[in-house]
């Protein structure tokens, strides 16, 4: 094998690695939002637990009893993760291919 | 008046928009992160943010009709309901393939730009009467600023910072918005004309 193809290897393999490497970061990065978003929202919960009506329902009416804004947070956290991440990571990957 | 028994309270639907500014900056957020290429590969997802903007839009509509508390309040829920529908209807149609034009993205700076002015326009309250007119300050000024975002990706739809800046803004919005109370202290400030304070 001559010098140059060698070498020529060598810079085909560095550029898979580093392309494998960020994807791999994105893929890390999108699966983190939702759990940090989530987190975010039970960290909230914890902070202000006034601000959940559901821990303290009594007499309360009907949009008081829908309005827990902490939950809203986690929701859209989860539903990101199980509806969004979980494709995106794939389509990632198939693309780092 | 019956329809103002019913109706839910302003700090509430303020919170359900924040739900969705939260979940318009979580998909920018990931656009970015994966590329327009990658985020384009399934056909339903090209369509996700701006139908949700366009949503939101339209949801803007009954707020307008119901929440008539004074004319400016209609007119700025209005315009905001105007301007979210031409930007993500203008979005729908570059996603569809029916505009091509990059500048589209225009119609989001053209958003942000009037959203901003609305909120300033139609909080007639200082700073610290409540936290709800600090908020309408901070939003307003928050938008205005952040309108520079769409603008660059305008003329520079690849960049990073600007599709960054652009999906950060959203996520500042959502929390701002999560903390609004129709009453309440702001940094230890509320004006004895505003109401009975809440935590």
């Amino acid at each position: 094998m001559s010098a140059d193809i060698a070498h020529d290897l060598h810079g085909e393999r560095e550029k898979e690695r580093v392309a494998t490497a960020a994807t791999s970061a994105r893929v890390r990065i999108v699966l983190a939002i939702g759990p940090a978003v989530a987190g975010a929202g039970v960290v909230w919960a914890f902070v202000q637990p006034w601000r959940l009506t559901v821990l303290n329902p009594h007499g309360q009416g009907f949009w008081w009893l829908i309005a827990e804004p902490p939950l809203y947070v986690v929701l859209v956290g989860v539903l990101f993760r199980v509806l969004i991440a979980r494709a995106l990571v794939q389509d990632l990957e198939d693309a780092g291919r | 008046m019956i329809v103002a028994g019913i109706e839910p309270k302003a700090e509430m639907v303020h919170w359900w928009f924040a739900t969705g500014i939260l979940v318009l900056g979580l998909l920018f957020l990931a656009e970015t992160v994966v590329g327009p290429e990658v985020w384009a590969r399934r056909p339903w997802r090209r369509y996700l943010w701006p139908g949700t903007m366009f949503l939101l839009g339209l949801l803007l509509w009954p707020v307008m009709a119901l929440y008539t508390n004074s004319m400016i309040h209609m007119v700025a829920h209005g315009s905001w309901a105007q301007v979210l529908m031409l930007s993500g209807g203008a979005e729908l149609g570059v996603v569809r393939g029916k505009l091509h034009s990059q500048y589209w993205r225009l119609t989001s700076a053209g958003a942000l730009l009037v959203s901003g002015t609305a909120f300033l326009v139609h909080e007639q309250n200082g700073w610290f009467f409540a936290r709800a007119a600090f908020l309408h300050h901070a939003l307003g000024w928050t938008l205005i600023v952040a309108a520079v975002f769409p603008l660059v990706q305008a003329i520079r739809p690849r960049s990073i910072v600007a599709a960054s800046g652009f999906a950060m803004t959203f996520f500042v919005v959502a929390v701002l918005l999560y903390c609004d109370r129709d009453s309440a202290a702001i940094l230890g400030h509320f004006s004895q004309f505003a109401g009975v304070p809440h935590r």
